[in-house]
């Protein structure tokens, strides 16, 4: 008896609460323009999430600070989607529905990005996602656009470089995550074309502690070079066991370990690996000439003077589709279907990521000078020529 | 490079690694042996003790033996609060609410832990130099050498300890039966606790000198206490011998997998042997059979 | 009898509010939220009639979800399967590797039972993750078709909303009749000591490899209507963390509660949004609620209530009785 009363309160009680939250939530936009933001700031992307979460923070305040776009503020919806799709999708649902944001720039990973994809097509919702694989835009989507440089760009970077260096019998060893599975794919498919040979082909997991076996492995194959496709730690411990067995071949990483962090994790086992990356990391050393400069020099400094930290190439992705946003803002205001137009008209616009020239059958917006080669000297980034 | 040395780095590799797990899954075994309590939360030990090390040489600037000591005294101090707050309030509990018990401390080390150090990952440096040994045309670093010292080291305190002192055999003695041990005069509370603070000082004390060779981030303890679970449930929940054996076949099944199947499904490869194992000898590979009480 | 009829109508007004609710949240996207608390619900009623009725935990189930979405996705990606047929593959695929190893997995107990599902979990997950050529590796597989029935398509809250909680409810309303019958005695027999039920005739060793297959069914029904919904998976969504989400679910709510395991996946399906104020704390706070209330609610947040609720009435009686 007590147990049925109690149950039949306590049903009441929860769809009151139920019922309470959403009318809670369901208020109206007021008058400052709302940007959704989908950033996967914990779980293990993080490290793409955080730096992004706070570099449009950033940009955010630094654009209500000079007055706000024609006066009206910005204001930055930040949910974290934890690198689960279905937070993403919940993520998507309430940005539109709950706080109407007028666009959203995210997601940091490109699962997340294809789960939101569905939501924001529907929806006619513009999304700047900030993740690099290409099926993201390839077959183009009318609603989505990315800012984070295609994998394909980075591995053609490197394939030319060998090809100079006539090496082509060469060894992937990559992460068995997102990032690591994408940049595998595209190494495999682009080989045939810089006529690359992969000798062998290994992966890794993403908390693996010891890739001696691996390295072993690839040893006795008898490549000319090691490709490595990971992110902080991994690409550290590779440097270090490369070095612990003593293999004498040439290291490339790709673009996830662009970071300061990588040389510190490293250390003396980080010399003479060559990688290609965002023109971030060596903003300093690019020539005046260089369109992206200004943007890249504002970017660093700025980054470095709020967070105590180098802004890096992640970060950068935030700061190219929030920029973006604004430009398409100041010309067409908040409406999503003119920002989504005036987006797909924007060409030369010099971010950080590279020079974005977006069209209706280019939602990538970037070509392979996006990417510079660098190489670690003296525990520092040089640019390769 | 010829086939053999190729072989013996992978017995190397795997050996190393191995150590590791096995210094990893004495964590396990001590609070399980003295409390019937599988501590879920080891793993966030042995990150505690590299992230404290790193933490104390970095802000506090001292040198790095006085660091190491201060980093495994505070996570011992960590121990005995997830003790005194955790488990001994506890009444009459089912072992399931234990197991559950323990995975919300791990989560919430783990998350205190990422607030307070961040999501980085930070390196330590080697105890003594970067410069590879050569084993038969294989190479190991230093550090690996000090990994199997301390292994063994442990080993034999264990069981100096259990065998031979008035403490050791008490702690035996409640794992075996609490109630009697009571009866005789040993206070069960003490010795549960003390089991926290050795599993804890071990746990940390492996976090630390795997540092300098795997790094150190907030979320290093899943994974690192997964595979000393492993470890020590193939070594049938032994402090000694048992789970050195079972941490180096862990580690072999891995590197050998790695290098001669798939490095893709090496971890499959060693926890459908682990599943195996299970099946065939649930008390473990190395241990004799016991009737179950109940 | 008078017991039954009252569960009955308990049942009756919780489905009934469930079904309403949809009128008053037109447009909003709290009815997408409460569409991924549906499916966690058949995920943790599922869970809970393994870990609550019969007392067995499993550290692995992710990977019983997982199989159901990736079955479907495959079949209907990649061949031209009806997304119904391919569900109901999905939960057979599921169910008959839950027989096969649920033979030797249930005979381990307690802390090597834990080690053993979460072995599953972890084997399950590498090969979500590795078999590129068939799921789409950790990059995922997109492209997965909306369920149909007839004119009308499941792609959008409304539809997708119904269909989830019809489903939901009906194995809701299952199990609450299976803990009242002789199996969920025998269950509860097992939980309580698996020697004295065997004692008693109850063939314990067959009911458990039954309940975990039941179990791994429906976990692979959530799978499909999980990818059907989604259009997208990748196996970040089937691993370990989420095993031990369900695992919190089950806990929180209350072990061998049906209402409970709605309230924790309730709860935790709304975490997030409760949480956003705290920002990066919501994995502290998170660790923080299980260990609180498995000490002091050992019977969860359904039992801690009624507990509560109890002193509560007995409270206002006596304070009448004293008035009186």
């Amino acid at each position: 008896m007590k147990r049925c009363l109690f149950l039949t309160v306590l049903l009441s009680v929860i769809f009151t609460i139920l019922f309470v939250f959403m009318a809670g939530t369901q208020s109206i936009a007021a008058s400052p323009i709302k940007i959704g933001a989908l950033f996967s700031i914990s779980g293990p992307a993080a490290f793409l999430g955080e730096p992004e979460r706070n570099t449009a923070q950033m940009v955010v305040d630094e654009i209500n600070k000079a007055g706000g776009i024609k006066g009206r503020m910005l204001e930055l919806v930040v949910i974290d989607t934890q690198g689960d799709p279905a937070k993403a999708v919940q993520g998507a649902n309430k940005l539109i529905k709950d706080d109407k944001v007028a666009a959203i720039i995210g997601p940091s990973t490109t699962g997340d990005s294809m789960a939101v994809i569905p939501v924001v097509e529907k929806a006619e919702i513009p999304l700047i996602s900030c993740a690099a694989g290409s099926k993201i835009t390839e077959p183009v989507k009318k609603w989505v656009f990315k800012t984070a440089q295609n994998d394909a760009l980075a591995v053609a970077k490197i394939y030319e470089y060998l090809n100079k260096q006539k090496i082509s019998k060469i060894a992937i060893l990559t992460v068995s995550d997102g990032f690591g599975s994408s940049g595998r794919e595209q190494l495999v498919a682009h080989a045939k074309e810089f006529g690359m040979d992969i000798i062998s082909n290994e992966t890794y997991g993403p908390k693996d502690t010891d890739m001696t076996a691996q390295l072993t492995k690839i040893r006795a194959g008898g490549a000319q070079a090691i490709i490595c496709w990971g992110t902080n730690p991994g690409p550290a411990v590779i440097a270090r066991n490369v070095k612990q067995l003593g293999i004498k071949l040439p290291l490339f990483m790709s673009h996830g370990v662009s970071s300061r962090k990588f040389i510190e994790l490293a250390g003396d086992a980080a010399e003479g690996i060559i990688l290609p990356s965002g023109r971030v990391i060596v903003a300093n050393q690019m020539p005046n000439s260089d369109p992206q400069k200004k943007a890249l020099l504002s970017y660093v400094n700025g980054y470095k003077t709020i967070y105590k930290i180098e802004g890096d190439h992640f970060g950068g992705h935030a700061w190219d589709a929030m920029m973006l946003l604004k430009g398409a803002i100041e010309k067409v205001g908040d409406t999503p279907s003119a920002i989504r137009d005036q987006l797909e008209k924007t060409t030369k616009f010099s971010g950080i990521g590279g020079t974005f020239s977006y069209a209706a059958q280019d939602h990538a917006g970037l070509t392979k000078d996006a990417f510079v080669l660098v190489e670690v000297k003296n525990q520092n980034w040089k640019l390769v020529k | 490079m010829d086939n053999p040395s190729q072989l013996v780095q992978y017995i190397l590799t795997g050996l190393s690694n191995g150590a590791i797990y096995a210094l990893i899954g004495f964590g396990f075994a001590i609070i399980h042996n003295a409390t019937g309590i599988l501590n879920f939360a080891q793993g966030e030990f042995v990150m505690l003790g590299g992230m404290f090390t790193i933490f104390i040489l970095s802000f506090l600037n001292l040198p790095l033996v006085p660091a190491i000591v201060l980093a495994i005294v505070l996570s011992t101090l960590v121990g005995i609060l997830f003790e005194r707050l955790a488990i001994r309030p506890l009444k009459n509990v089912k072992p399931l609410s234990l197991v559950i018990i323990t995975i919300g401390a791990s989560i919430f080390i783990r998350g205190a832990a990422m607030l307070i150090w961040g999501k980085d990952t930070h390196a330590l440096p080697a105890f003594s130099g970067n410069n590879p040994l050569y084993v038969y045309g294989a190479t190991i670093m230093p550090q690996h050498l000090w990994i199997f010292g301390i292994t063994l080291l442990i080993i034999i305190a264990n069981k100096l300890f259990f065998s031979y002192s008035i403490l050791g055999k008490a702690m035996r003695a409640c794992a075996y039966n609490a109630h009697a041990a009571s009866l005789v005069g040993i206070d069960v509370k003490i010795m549960v606790l003390l089991s926290f603070v050795v599993s804890a000082a071990i746990g940390s004390m492996a976090g630390i000198i795997i540092a300098p060779l795997t790094m150190t981030s907030y979320d290093v303890g899943i994974m690192l206490g997964i595979k000393g679970f492993c470890a020590v449930i193939i070594g049938g929940m032994s402090s000694g011998l048992g789970t050195v054996l079972g941490g180096l076949l862990l580690g072999l099944l891995e590197s050998l997998g790695a290098g001669y199947i798939s490095a893709s499904y090496k971890d499959a490869i060693a926890f459908i042997i682990l599943l195996l194992i299970l099946f065939i000898r649930p008390e473990g590979l190395f241990k004799q059979k016991e009737t179950q009480r109940v | 009898m008078i017991k039954e009829k009252r569960q009955i109508l308990i049942f009756a007004l919780f489905a009934l509010i469930i079904l309403l609710v949809p009128l008053f949240l037109k447009g909003s996207y709290f009815l997408n939220v409460l569409v991924f608390i549906g499916i966690n619900t058949l995920l943790a009623v599922a869970l809970n009639l393994l870990l609550g009725y019969a007392g067995q935990i499993s550290l692995g189930h992710a990977a019983f979800f997982g199989l159901g979405a990736y079955v479907s996705g495959i079949l209907t990606t990649r061949f031209p399967v009806d997304p119904w047929l391919a569900l109901l593959i999905a939960a057979m695929c599921a169910a008959a590797l839950a027989f096969v190893i649920g033979f030797p997995i249930l005979k381990l107990k307690g802390h090597y039972l834990a080690m053993a599902t979460l072995g599953f979990g972890i084997i399950m997950y590498i090969f979500f993750n590795e078999t590129v050529d068939w799921t789409g590796g950790p990059s995922g597989l997109s492209g997965i078709p909306n369920l149909r029935l007839g004119p009308l398509i499941f792609d959008n809250d409304r539809n997708n909303y119904y269909l989830i909680w019809m489903i939901t409810l009906g194995v809701m309303l299952l199990s609450i009749n299976l803990s009242q019958s002789r199996i969920g005695r025998a269950l509860r027999a097992i939980n309580d000591s698996e020697v004295a039920a065997r004692v008693m005739g109850v063939n314990a060793h067959i009911l458990k490899v039954q309940i975990f297959t039941v179990s791994a069914f429906i976990s692979a029904i959530a799978g499909s209507l999980y990818a059907y919904t989604m259009t997208f998976i990748s196996p970040t969504s089937f691993g370990f963390n989420f095993s031990v989400e369900l695992l919190t679910m089950v806990i929180i709510g209350g072990l061998g509660s049906i209402y409970g395991s709605f309230l924790g996946a309730a709860i935790l399906t709304m975490l997030p949004e409760f949480l956003r104020v705290f920002r990066d704390f919501d994995i502290v706070i998170y660790g923080l609620m299980l260990i609180l209330i498995t000490m002091f609610m050992p019977t969860g947040l359904i039992g801690g209530l009624e507990t509560l609720f109890k002193i509560i009435i007995g409270k206002i009686k006596g304070s009448t009785a004293r008035n009186a």
